[in-house]
């Protein structure tokens, strides 16, 4: 009897816990949107013409002056959704390659897959003296191609995420590479244009590049959420995932295949920008609380980073002096005390 | 009975292989100087090695082809045999130290370490000779190199090679946009690191190798006394420290060698990935698991990995051509695949 009672005690427990940790991650969810939203906001206020937020929705409304809709229309408002949009695909992409390795430090910048973009975005640069579309569209063909062989090469009668991770290493190593001959052959301003490029960059966005990925966010998005929820058990390994019923190989490849055309689409639009996807997974998760891989929060976690990263790229570092640069010298440059921080608090608690 | 006969056995067996892996490092030397003569007489203009012996005899600065192979040819052979020395030792102290067959200056972060603060150097305090690198190279290679190996050691498993390999990646992704941020500003320095950052032994200065001789020769003598210590640090921790070793002085030591000899062979031939791992492996192939044979034979096979690298990269795609540090890592990463792919790195 009380047996029966205690069981349902627990039962009611776990499902109130349950219950507390999805309202936190909706809470999370809600304010990391709102964060966003806010952000992009003050990104189409601030500027060499300053708007006030009432300026700004009115112009967003089509009510303002003409010049106040041209400057937010046509020039800032690609720029702040350009960076929101491509956050948000390199916050999931991150999360779900990490999730995928099941390793904090496995990110599509990591393994080579935005490393494949930038060689042929080089290419495109650089050889053909591309500029513009041209070279976004290498970039998004360059990432998915360098993906495919990274996937053929690591293919050993199955897959697994350290062969992934390696070959991709090893990949990466060679576009790396051929990057840095392509540099040694151009023109020094040539060469300085397409490192502006590998930085990762916003300036000068118009709606052609918004377009493309604003549709790839909106149609990779559901299967990613969808397919996530079969990440949760392939976190315990394939043997438990498959004894789950999670039919383990088409699952990981479906992931995969949405991971890697998030994080080109991303790429070919804003450029390479380094640690994105690589930090808002960790990010989210600690806010989140949870064990899962809290995918939405990561994408918006994504979109804060990259449009706060690119606030400070173009206005706080005017502020101490130094010229405007490329928001990937920022976010890089995050990167590293991130690294130092995830080194200190793994090492204490001794988790992987 | 039969326990003599092993007996027996073994002392015949043990000089036989001696003298066999001896006979073997012979035959290297002689590859190597093979490729030493390759690499003096081919290039964009191709000279006889008669020419090569008319050179020893008597140097005449006012012929063409004396000229070219006192002045080019020469200095860029030399490079290359320090600088691959440097890396074949060092990749093989590496991998024995770090227990990790992946254990390469590329794919530890210690060159990004060396970019960033050459890049310091060359923008920041005007560092403009590559004499003044040496000293800017090391710095970066040592604090990246211990960088990587404490966030890769994170975990309750500590630095297994895949931990290793994208600790070294991230780190290299933090260190290069701090480089590029200083790059993007300076484009001087940018078009001066460019040239350095492919990884090419021509054009380097004898001066740079003269002054990194020093370090060069500290690390490849720290490194060939490692031999026996590396074989009982490969028994693991615990039994080395039963033996009687003192485990932070043999990893001290053998550190210092790494970061002597990878930071030198960065400086003075810039980033050149993959031979620090390959080459190594290619020895162990030929000699078994003793370091005592591993390390010079990864010390003489380098060099000739990376001349031999260099001359394809001469010939590949006339009238210019393609540094070596590309050829090598065209080549280098297939090996990693290959070792990736054949299940046992997991393990060691």
């Amino acid at each position: 009897m009380t047996a029966v009672l205690d069981e349902r005690n627990a039962v009611r427990r776990v499902a109130s816990v349950r219950r507390r940790g999805i309202r936190r991650g909706r809470t999370v969810g809600l304010v990391l949107a709102a964060l966003a939203s806010g952000l992009v906001l003050l990104e189409l206020s601030l500027g060499s013409v300053t708007l006030p937020p009432d300026d700004v929705l009115a112009a967003l409304f089509g009510t303002a002056t003409p010049q106040a809709e041209y400057i937010v229309g046509e020039v800032r408002a690609p720029r702040a959704l350009t960076g929101a949009l491509a956050g948000a695909a390199f916050g999931l992409s991150g999360a779900i390659f990490q999730g995928l390795v099941r390793n904090p430090l496995a990110s599509p910048d990591i393994i080579g897959i935005t490393m494949g973009a930038s060689a042929a975005a080089v290419v495109a640069i650089v050889v053909f003296g591309a500029t513009g579309a041209p070279v976004s569209v290498s970039a998004f063909c360059g990432a998915l191609g360098t993906a495919t062989l990274i996937y053929v090469l690591a293919w050993r009668r199955g897959m697994s995420g350290y062969r992934l991770v390696l070959v991709g290493i090893a990949v990466a190593a060679v576009l790396s590479s051929v990057v840095s001959y392509l540099m040694t052959r151009a023109q020094v301003r040539d060469a300085q244009q397409a490192l502006v490029w590998l930085t990762g960059s916003l300036t000068a966005r118009t709606w052609t590049d918004v377009a493309p990925l604003a549709v790839a966010v909106v149609v990779l998005v559901p299967p990613a959420v969808l397919l996530a929820s079969g990440l949760r058990p392939l976190q315990f390994g394939d043997d438990a995932a498959t004894g789950l019923g999670v039919r383990v190989e088409r699952h990981r490849l479906g992931l995969i295949v949405v991971a890697v055309a998030l994080a080109a689409a991303a790429t070919a639009a804003a450029g390479p920008v380094a640690f994105v996807a690589f930090v808002s997974a960790p990010i989210a998760r600690a806010l989140v609380n949870g064990n899962g891989p809290a995918l939405v929060p990561a994408a918006f976690t994504g979109a804060v980073v990259l449009v706060g990263s690119d606030l400070v790229a173009q206005h706080v570092l005017e502020l101490v002096g130094i010229v405007a640069l490329p928001v990937g010298v920022v976010t890089g440059v995050l990167g590293a005390p991130y690294l130092l921080w995830l080194m200190s608090t793994t090492n204490r608690t001794g988790r992987a | 009975m039969t326990t003599r006969a092993v007996g027996e056995q073994r002392t015949r067996t043990r000089p036989a292989r001696r003298a066999a892996l001896g006979a073997g490092l012979l035959g290297a030397l002689a590859v190597l100087a093979l490729f030493v003569v390759l690499s003096v007489c081919v290039g964009s203009v191709s000279l006889s090695p008669s020419v090569l012996l008319d050179v020893l005899a008597h140097y005449d600065p006012t012929n063409g082809d004396h000229l070219i192979i006192g002045t080019m040819r020469v200095p860029r052979t030399v490079v290359g045999l320090v600088a691959g020395a440097a890396l074949g030792l060092s990749g093989a102290v590496m991998q024995g130290l770090a227990r990790n067959p992946l254990a390469d200056p590329g794919i530890l972060g210690v060159n990004a370490g060396a970019s960033l603060t050459m890049v310091l150097g060359i923008s920041a305090f005007g560092v403009t000779a590559f004499s003044g690198y040496v000293w800017f190279g090391f710095a970066g290679a040592a604090a990246a190199g211990l960088l990587v190996h404490r966030i890769g050691s994170f975990g309750r498993d500590g630095a297994t090679p895949v931990k290793l390999a994208l600790a070294g990646a991230a780190t290299s992704a933090a260190l290069g946009s701090l480089t590029t941020a200083i790059l993007l500003t300076d484009t001087e320095a940018f078009d001066e690191f460019r040239f350095w950052q492919v990884g090419s032994l021509a054009n380097r200065e004898l001066a740079v190798v003269a002054q990194a001789l020093p370090f060069l020769a500290v690390g490849a003598a720290a490194a060939l006394v490692c031999g026996r210590l590396l074989n009982i640090l490969s028994l693991g921790g615990d039994v080395a420290r039963s033996l009687g070793v003192n485990l932070a002085v043999a990893q001290g030591i053998a550190a210092l060698a790494v970061v002597a000899l990878c930071g030198a062979a960065t400086a003075i031939a810039g980033p050149i990935a993959f031979v620090g791992l390959a080459v190594p492996h290619a020895a162990r192939v030929l000699t078994g698991p003793d370091h005592r044979w591993i390390l010079p034979y990864s010390m003489v096979l380098a060099p000739a990995l990376l001349l031999a690298a260099d001359v394809l990269g001469r010939v590949v795609a006339p009238p210019g051509e393609v540094q070596v540090g590309v050829v090598t890592a065209v080549v280098g990463a297939p090996v990693l695949v290959s070792l990736v792919r054949r299940r046992k790195v997991a393990a060691v």
